[in-house]
């Protein structure tokens, strides 16, 4: 990893992922009224899509830095990027100065942006250094938590996710069994071969169904879809939810 | 033996939906993993990632010197008295066997487990010609006695419960129904036994040889390695080129994380260093063939060299969620798991086993516990890469990835796409037209598209 400058003090570009921008749009405006509730100034680069993953990760490297380079291009004077996602983050971070490595005009820019940008409990954690958002849910509630493997073992997120849900009032979080297993996700590859993703989730399922929590939280959107998607198939009660859903409704001013 | 990567999906679906694999697999796997976890960290953390670091270096440090480690140690075995063969491909290893048993006048022949023998299929070419061999690692002799292959590269028969190997062996040599492991083996043993002793050339692999001292390597846990290089007459090892490593000491550090990668163990019940031949009751004659079958290529290819660091401990296998669901005959060929969908396209060709570089989620764990630490997440990567630019990829993605890159370059074209998208949905036009949401759906439900996306209400919220 490059050095990274503090985010702190600094004006938040908020990019909410292409997911979240047409299925979950309450995720994102989750991180925004955090981010606010801390006084931070959030912006929104209109000019934002995706951020090309999906092709890079299928082998379509053109396209993916084609759609790259729109991502630079929308953050390109942004001080500060936050992502509530590990597998996005871990794109821009990881890939991105590679992806431009033979191009003069980018690559210093994929290399600035990737030190800047933070996934979002990471960001509050690591780059702010909070641990306790002094948030308060409505209800007493106990949550299973999924870690998401990109934020896992690319970005190497360690418990931060988990110690701001466990700060939080009325939050108790317990350990899911093989929480760090793969829920079969992996972007293509769910509908590329879709009977191996989803013997691979109806482990993850047999999991969750055997814990005592009703909520499952997780930090990415596409995990959380394919988690859904299957228990939602098959009838049961159980739901996972993106943390920042989760952590905004312990917000004073949380409209329940 | 037969390439059948390139139909990875039916037979991960046959194995799926069977579900006697996954079951077997999914315990066998866990319960390796979780040992290999409490070797590694038996002292701390910090000591098991310092094993690992150690032992990566050592393998690359032999890679970056291969020609001449493979020199030195010719070198020294010839003069220790041991014969060097080379064999650019299967064929080759193949004909200097056959050679062999011809020279010897060999009837018998005992192996101890060798994955590359798999590779080169090499009880079919002695079967075919009159040879009597036999496979005397017991899971890969219960195999052998079922007519199956090993799924796992230590642990052969992990897809298979117990149940199912006893009825195998009393349907295939005649065992009584015994309830316990214990009297199971008891059995295989007495007629194992015969088998080392009628023997009259054994074959074996190696975990690694030594350049510096030209030793071959063997580790085993059931002592039929030992038997195998000490009874016959004539020993035969099998090495893939990368076996090699530069020195004794190097030796002395991947054998620590080897057996507590593949099995949890400290080390191993049995460890051999083999020097030569021996005089006075061991083989009299020994033979060391170097095989190298594709890896020269892998070599010459810096995206894929560190493949050959591995050192078929399988601990990426047990720990991968694939690997897990669909076992490892599914890869088509002799290596499953990650490490397999990383060498059968580069050892067989791309064109081959298309199917493979896809057949991970990109989860990353098969990285997390190599013990040599290949990055094998990004060379899933360069592969799928490789795939593409070769085009052996399908119209449906071609198209779909270069609509969607002209889509992801215009926020406009973005945010019509999206509500397009959402309006197609509702109407169900997704259950009219093959794509990619239809094979979601088959065991997934699809969440809505949200009535006014993030930047919609970002608008908004800007505008008031």
């Amino acid at each position: 990893m490059h050095p990274r400058p503090s985010p702190k003090g600094k004006p938040v570009a908020l990019f909410v992922t292409c997911i979240v921008d047409m299925i979950y749009p309450d995720t994102g405006m989750s991180v925004v009224k955090i981010l606010e509730h801390l006084g931070i100034a959030v912006d929104f680069p209109m000019a934002q899509t995706c951020c090309g993953q999906p092709a890079f990760n299928s082998g379509y490297r053109s396209e993916a830095r084609t759609v790259a380079q729109q991502f630079l291009t929308a953050f390109e004077n942004a001080e500060v990027i936050v992502i509530p996602s590990g597998s996005c983050a871990a794109m821009v971070c990881h890939e991105y100065p590679t992806l431009f490595a033979d191009n003069p005009r980018w690559q210093p820019v994929a290399e600035r942006i990737a030190s800047i940008t933070w996934e979002f409990t990471e960001y509050l954690t690591v780059g702010l250094g909070i641990e306790d958002l002094h948030l308060k849910l409505p209800r007493p509630q106990i949550f299973a938590f999924h870690d998401a493997c990109h934020g896992l073992r690319l970005l190497g997120l360690g418990s931060g996710a988990r110690t701001l849900l466990s700060n939080t009032e009325n939050a108790q979080v317990s350990s899911l069994v093989e929480c760090d297993v793969c829920c079969g996700f992996g972007g293509t590859f769910a509908v590329k071969m879709p009977h191996v993703s989803s013997a691979m989730l109806q482990t993850k399922i047999e999991h969750i169904e055997t814990h005592e929590a009703q909520t499952v939280v997780t930090g990415d959107a596409s995990c959380l879809t394919q988690m859904n998607g299957g228990l939602s198939r098959q009838k049961s009660a159980k739901r996972v939810r993106h943390i920042a859903n989760v952590l905004a409704e312990g917000l004073p001013d949380h409209e329940g | 033996m037969k390439v059948d990567s390139n139909n990875f999906i039916a037979l991960a679906d046959i194995a799926i939906s069977d579900g006697h694999v996954p079951q077997a697999v999914g315990t066998g796997t866990r319960t390796a993993f979780n040992r290999r976890l409490g070797a590694m960290s038996a002292t701390s953390p910090e000591h098991g990632d310092a094993m690992r670091q150690q032992a990566a270096e050592a393998k690359r440090r032999a890679l970056r010197k291969l020609p001449e480690l493979l020199e030195q140690a010719e070198a020294n075995m010839t003069r220790n008295g041991i014969t060097v063969l080379w064999a650019e491909d299967a064929a080759e290893a193949k004909r200097h066997m056959l050679d062999i048993v011809q020279r010897h006048d060999s009837k018998h022949v005992a192996k101890s487990k060798s994955m590359v023998t798999e590779e080169i299929a090499l009880n079919d070419a002695l079967i075919e010609a009159g040879i009597a061999v036999i496979e005397t690692d017991l899971g890969e002799y219960i195999l052998q006695i079922n007519d199956e292959h090993p799924s796992h590269i230590i642990a052969p028969i992990i897809h298979k419960s117990k149940d199912e190997i006893r009825q195998v062996m009393q349907d295939k040599i005649g065992m009584p129904y015994l309830e316990d492991a214990q009297s199971m083996v008891a059995f295989a043993r007495e007629k194992l036994r015969v088998e080392f002793l009628q023997a009259d050339l054994g074959v074996s692999g190696a975990n690694f040889i030594i350049a510096e001292t030209g030793s071959l390597c063997l580790v085993t846990n059931e002592g039929n390695g030992r038997m195998v290089t000490t009874l016959p007459k004539v020993h035969v090892a099998f090495v893939g080129i990368e076996r090699i490593v530069e020195s004794m000491e190097d030796y002395a550090t991947l054998t620590q994380v080897l057996p507590r990668s593949g099995t949890g163990q400290n080390m191993t019940v049995y460890t051999n260093i083999i020097n030569g031949p021996c005089h006075d009751g061991g083989p009299e004659h020994l033979y060391v063939i170097f095989v190298d079958n594709g890896r020269s290529r892998i070599y010459a290819n810096e995206k894929y060299t560190e493949a050959l660091a591995c050192i078929r401990c399988g601990a990426c296998q047990n720990a991968c969620p694939v690997y897990r669901a669909t076992g490892g005959h599914a890869y088509g060929w002799v290596y499953g798991g990650p490490i397999g969908a990383v060498v059968t396209p580069l050892l067989v060709g791309i064109d081959k086993a298309t199917p493979l570089p896809n057949a991970s989620s990109l989860c990353g764990s098969c990285k997390q516990v190599c013990p040599v630490d290949i990055d094998l997440p990004r060379m899933l990567l360069d592969l799928r890469h490789d795939i593409v630019e070769q085009k052996h990829t399908e119209f449906m993605w071609n198209a779909s990835m270069k609509a969607w890159e002209q889509v992801c370059a215009s926020p406009r074209l973005f945010e019509l796409g999206g509500k397009a998208a959402r309006a197609a949905l509702t109407i169900g036009v997704d259950r009219l037209v093959p794509n990619p949401l239809g094979q979601w759906k088959q065991q997934r439900d699809f969440p809505n598209f949200a009535p006014k996306s993030f930047r919609q209400q970002w608008r908004e919220r800007q505008s008031k």
